[in-house]
């Protein structure tokens, strides 16, 4: 299984061009963690990475089919039971079995709760058990714990590691350190700052 | 596909999804009909067929909006484009979805409405067809206009600006249908044209949503 790479990396939100010249290379069962202050960029590179928009230069490898995308917003919908919105999401990436991913996040006994009635940090624990079910190599994860009490960061730091013990990427913008080891990127240094860019950027197809 | 065609037909029945709703509006409009115009039957029964597609047509646009913008809303639409299933996919089982909680049961209900309308008696069972045929496309390009506005604020609006002049080919060949089939006339070619209308967007119309949503992800 190849890994997670990206080559000269331009990413842009609105039109504005937010981060320029990135490169990396994540190798199998190793994770990456994105750091970077509010607003420069760290959803809009996940974002890219997962194939929902396209990079403004560059390339990523692999395409989004290997990859599993956990946002700010976990896409579940609150009047189905827990264990219905796990299903679903595990029938569409054709996994069977939800118990391993509920017991993974204490979500057994929430199982047929509505996902309207449950607290943030089970909210999110139930966004996060989704990963589990995608049965994707390469897991990109947007502030994966927030909300998330210590006792949860702890258990899902377990799945992140037991996930790149099997081989696994994992792309995490968090400011929690996880104490999973990890390449950290700072992106301040590839801030694009306006004024101040100048070639490849905005020569090519930069402004559509 | 049939996963999120059922999950949303599951989300449409629980409370807060809506299901009925249009049943209900179209209920109503056909009911202040006669309000307005009087309750003679031969005033009613002339327009009856016009007016029952216009009720289902607008029926149909009012839970428009939520075909997409839900599941933008909580990102399950950003979650449904990086799953194993083409956007096309999505589009159409979100169509069939819409078509399954409005459009069927709009053309169920509507020759019983009609009773009120005085349509007359062989205009009945034809005016159900003419639904059942033509309310697909209803949906579908229902479901192109909210994949084209899933990201504006307030697209409501702006959606049954953009969709209400792409019902009107749906409209006329509908409506045609329910008229002649009241006055007992021959409908072929009404009929196989709102067919085509139909066939043409169950074709196209995917392709087209996938693309707009593909654009309004970014």
């Amino acid at each position: 299984m190849s890994g997670l790479a990206a080559r000269d990396l331009a990413v842009a939100r609105g039109g504005v061009p937010l981060l320029a010249g990135l490169s990396f290379d994540v190798a199998p069962g190793s994770a990456l963690v994105l750091t970077g202050r509010n607003g420069i960029g760290k959803t809009t590179l996940l974002r890219t990475l997962a194939g929902l928009q396209p990079p403004l230069v560059g390339e990523v490898t692999p395409g989004g089919d290997r990859i599993a995308y956990g946002a700010h917003a976990d896409g579940m919908k609150g009047t189905l039971t827990v264990a219905e919105n796990l299903a679903f999401w595990a029938k569409m990436h054709g996994a069977g079995d939800i118990a391993a991913a509920l017991e993974a996040f204490q979500l057994s006994a929430l199982r047929d709760r509505a996902a309207q009635h449950l607290s943030a940090g089970q909210r999110r624990r139930l966004g996060l058990a989704r990963m589990l079910l995608t049965g994707r190599p390469i897991w990109l994860l947007d502030e994966p714990t927030v909300s998330l009490d210590r006792d949860s960061v702890l258990r899902f730091a377990d799945a992140v590691r037991a996930h790149l013990g099997g081989g696994g990427i994992a792309v995490l913008a968090s400011h929690v350190d996880l104490g999973i080891e990890a390449q950290v990127l700072e992106l301040e240094a590839f801030r694009v700052r306006p004024g101040t860019v100048q070639g490849d950027v905005f020569a090519g197809e930069a402004v559509e | 596909m049939i996963r999120i065609l059922a999950r949303d037909l599951r989300l449409a029945v629980r409370a807060g999804g809506g299901f009925g709703l249009s049943l209900a509006f179209f209920l109503i409009v056909v009911v202040l009909v006669p309000f307005a115009i009087g309750p003679e039957t031969a005033r009613l029964s002339p327009i009856a067929p016009g007016v029952l597609w216009i009720g289902a047509l607008l029926a149909c646009l009012l839970s428009l909006d939520r075909v997409f913008a839900l599941d933008r809303e909580d990102g399950a639409l950003d979650l449904l484009a990086t799953a194993p299933v083409p956007l096309e996919g999505v589009a159409l089982a979100k169509a069939a979805a819409h078509w399954l909680t409005t459009g069927l049961p709009l053309s169920l209900a509507a020759p019983f409405l009609a009773v009120l309308l005085g349509l007359p008696w062989p205009g009945h069972p034809w005016l159900c067809v003419s639904l059942l045929v033509g309310t697909p496309a209803l949906s579908l390009i229902g479901t192109f206009g909210a994949g084209l506005t899933v990201g504006l604020k307030r697209g409501g609006l702006l959606l049954s600006l953009l969709v209400l002049p792409l019902y009107v080919p749906t409209l006329i060949f509908g409506a045609d249908v329910a008229r002649r089939g009241a006055e007992g006339l021959d409908l072929g070619a009404p009929l196989s044209l709102l067919g085509a209308v139909t066939a043409g967007c169950v074709a196209l119309l995917p392709f087209a949503t996938a693309a707009a949503l593909r654009v309004n992800l970014r």
